[in-house]
């Protein structure tokens, strides 16, 4: 446990020094472009890496992963527009709705196996998805949530300024995929990565195989769903797109394209996803087939991540 | 929510023999997706998160050759054949090679190839919406049973899609190929060590499942619009059937298609706001009571 002590407070440090990078890039030169690359990654960083605590710790692979990034986003947008509430509290709200969420949607989806599980967890994106385009009196309907959002300040920060939404979106997700990173290097993160290597040894073990897997799925719906608050921050609203498939289908690819069992590799994979998507949106309307190239590159060729390619590699020189 | 018009809507013949048609429409083309989708699951456990798409294509080669030749027959099995050849292609060129591992990389793959071919339908036939119409030989005064209005071409599309449920079924209990893929999906290794050539098998397979999903695509072409993206809520509702019915089950994936056809035929009625969420409903339902689904081996 010492050693796991002592790997914690090495893991905050770096985790301070990015924080302090980022937070220190505006001072020394202002370019709205890399504010808003940024303000987008960190919403798409917290939702790759919370779905990699499915797909990569515990080998559940969820298809319908952006109905909590969807739900956040709508019910922090929904709750700035019709309360009073201040933003954090909000936010948490949000958060904490999302979690609930999660929760009921895991616990009829757990038990099922790994095939099923990827099925009817897209099945429940699309309920929620129909919802959200057919209630439209509350969201909207297909318009999506528009009039904007109250802009109210917190802790002196207005966050109708870019560099202050820069500021604060580098913090939650910094402070967020810390709290991942310890979620999953925890003992109870290890029971997961046991699950995922053989789950009838972990059974025998005496480890409640659905209730793990049940938390896991709980959590990365909470920490989804703080995403979708920060994209809500973002878009200055909710769309129906935040909630659609295609979105689940992004964070997949962003998992697998940094690397599943690395934990910095969604942050890699959605990093480089953005970029590619601003640069394909560029040249050509046809994103899609562009995209699809791309991950059949990925999927058939690399076969891995980026960040996993490299440690393999690094491994095989070293020795 | 609308249950006096429900109510009233039972009570009449001619409302339920309409939206009992209707309904088995719906069923009929879900069943000829979800067959495929449920066949490919059963024999060779992939997840083919790309079957909406060959539910597209089909549709679409089924516009362009009724266009080029006139003929609606062709048009059907042009679409049936073409998807049953692209089954094939797909599942050598790109399936067959993340065999055994893990279904991220399924995953993924489906993910791109409907993103590729969404894009290219755009590319070829546009982005707007088209329609087929009614084929020639159908524009003809509908037929009346017990007051309800039944256009001919309804009652010829439910005919077809039960010939195939019927060819479909007999097939795999009786022929020697049925049989063989029957034995595949329980254990395909052994299959293999027996002397079946179970590579050419899976193609077989694909092919079936393709050439079903682009023959429904091809049938539901007069009824419905074309769009780039249509194949997807298609595959969103041909696996809740799937899941229904139970994952490999034929029997199971007709039952439970004709089940979603009438809760939507009379759904519509009685929810117009809700009818799809009346379907997750019933697929929660049945997940909680009997996991495996209805007529699926317990897990």
């Amino acid at each position: 446990m010492k050693g796991n002590r002592r790997s914690g407070t090495r893991e905050t440090a770096i985790a301070a020094v990015a924080l302090l990078i980022v937070l220190v890039v505006p001072f020394v030169h202002r370019s709205p472009a890399f504010e808003d690359f940024v303000i987008r990654l960190s919403s798409m960083a917290l939702f790759a890496t919370s779905l990699n605590l499915l797909v990569g710790n515990t080998g559940m692979v969820s298809f319908g992963h952006g109905m909590f990034y969807g739900l956040g986003a709508y019910a922090f947008a929904l709750m700035m527009q019709m309360t009073e509430l201040s933003l954090p509290v909000a936010a948490m709200l949000a958060v904490l709705f999302t979690t609930v969420a999660a929760l009921c949607v895991g616990a009829i989806c757990v038990r099922l196996s790994t095939d099923y599980f990827a099925f009817i967890t897209l099945a429940f994106q699309m309920l929620i998805y129909s919802v959200i385009i057919s209630w439209q009196s509350l969201t909207g309907g297909d318009q999506g949530l528009r009039g904007g959002l109250p802009r109210r300040e917190i802790f002196g920060f207005d966050l109708a300024s870019q560099l202050h939404l820069y500021q604060c979106c580098a913090v939650v997700a910094v402070l967020g995929l810390l709290a991942l990173r310890h979620i999953s290097a925890s003992p109870f993160g290890q029971t997961l990565r046991m699950i995922r290597d053989n789950e009838s040894r972990t059974g025998f073990l005496g480890v409640v195989l659905w209730r793990a897997r049940l938390w896991a799925f709980t959590i990365a719906g909470g920490f989804a769903g703080l995403g979708g608050v920060l994209a809500a921050l973002f878009v200055s609203g909710a769309y129906p797109e935040l909630a659609d498939w295609p979105n689940s289908g992004q964070a997949i690819f962003a998992v697998m394209l940094g690397g599943i069992n690395s934990f910095l590799g969604p942050v890699l994979g959605a990093a480089i996803l953005l970029a590619l998507n601003d640069a394909v949106a560029r040249v050509t309307e046809y994103q899609g087939l562009v995209l699809g190239i791309v991950i059949l590159i990925f999927a058939l060729g690399l076969r891995r991540g980026v960040l996993d390619f490299l440690r393999v590699a690094w491994s095989k020189d070293s020795q | 929510m609308d249950l006096h018009a429900l109510g009233a809507c039972l009570t009449t013949s001619a409302c339920v023999v309409t939206q009992t048609t209707s309904g088995l429409i719906v069923g009929m083309l879900l069943f000829l997706v979800a067959a495929g989708v449920t066949l490919i699951f059963g024999v060779l456990k992939i997840v083919n998160f790309a079957h909406g798409t060959f539910y597209m294509l089909g549709g679409y080669v089924a516009y362009t050759t009724l266009g080029v030749t006139d003929s609606y027959m062709l048009a059907v099995l042009a679409g049936a054949l073409s998807m049953a050849l692209f089954g094939v292609v797909f599942e050598r060129a790109l399936i067959s090679r993340v065999y055994g591992s893990n279904v991220l990389m399924q995953l993924l793959i489906c993910y791109a190839v409907v993103l590729i071919f969404d894009d290219l339908v755009k590319i070829v036939w546009g982005p707007e919406f088209h329609a087929m119409g009614m084929p020639q030989a159908f524009q003809v005064p509908p037929l009346f049973i017990a007051g309800g209005v039944v256009p001919p071409f309804y009652a010829v599309l439910i005919g077809i899609a039960a010939l195939i449920a019927i060819v479909l079924g007999l097939g795999l209990s009786m022929t020697r190929l049925g049989k063989t893929v029957r034995a595949a999906a329980i254990n395909a290794q052994m299959v293999s060590a027996l002397g079946v050539n179970t590579t050419l098998l899976f193609a077989i397979v694909f092919a079936v499942g393709g050439g079903l999903a682009g023959l429904a695509g091809a049938l539901a072409a007069p009824v419905r619009s074309l769009s780039p993206g249509m194949g997807f809520s298609v595959l969103i509702e041909s696996f809740i059937v799937t899941v229904i019915g139970g994952m490999g089950s034929i029997a199971g994936a007709l039952a439970s298609a004709l089940l979603i056809g009438l809760v939507r035929g009379f759904g519509t009625i009685g929810f117009p706001q809700f009818t799809d969420g009346l379907i997750y409903i019933v697929m929660i339902a049945i997940l909680l009571l009997r996991p495996q689904g209805l007529f699926g081996r317990r897990l």
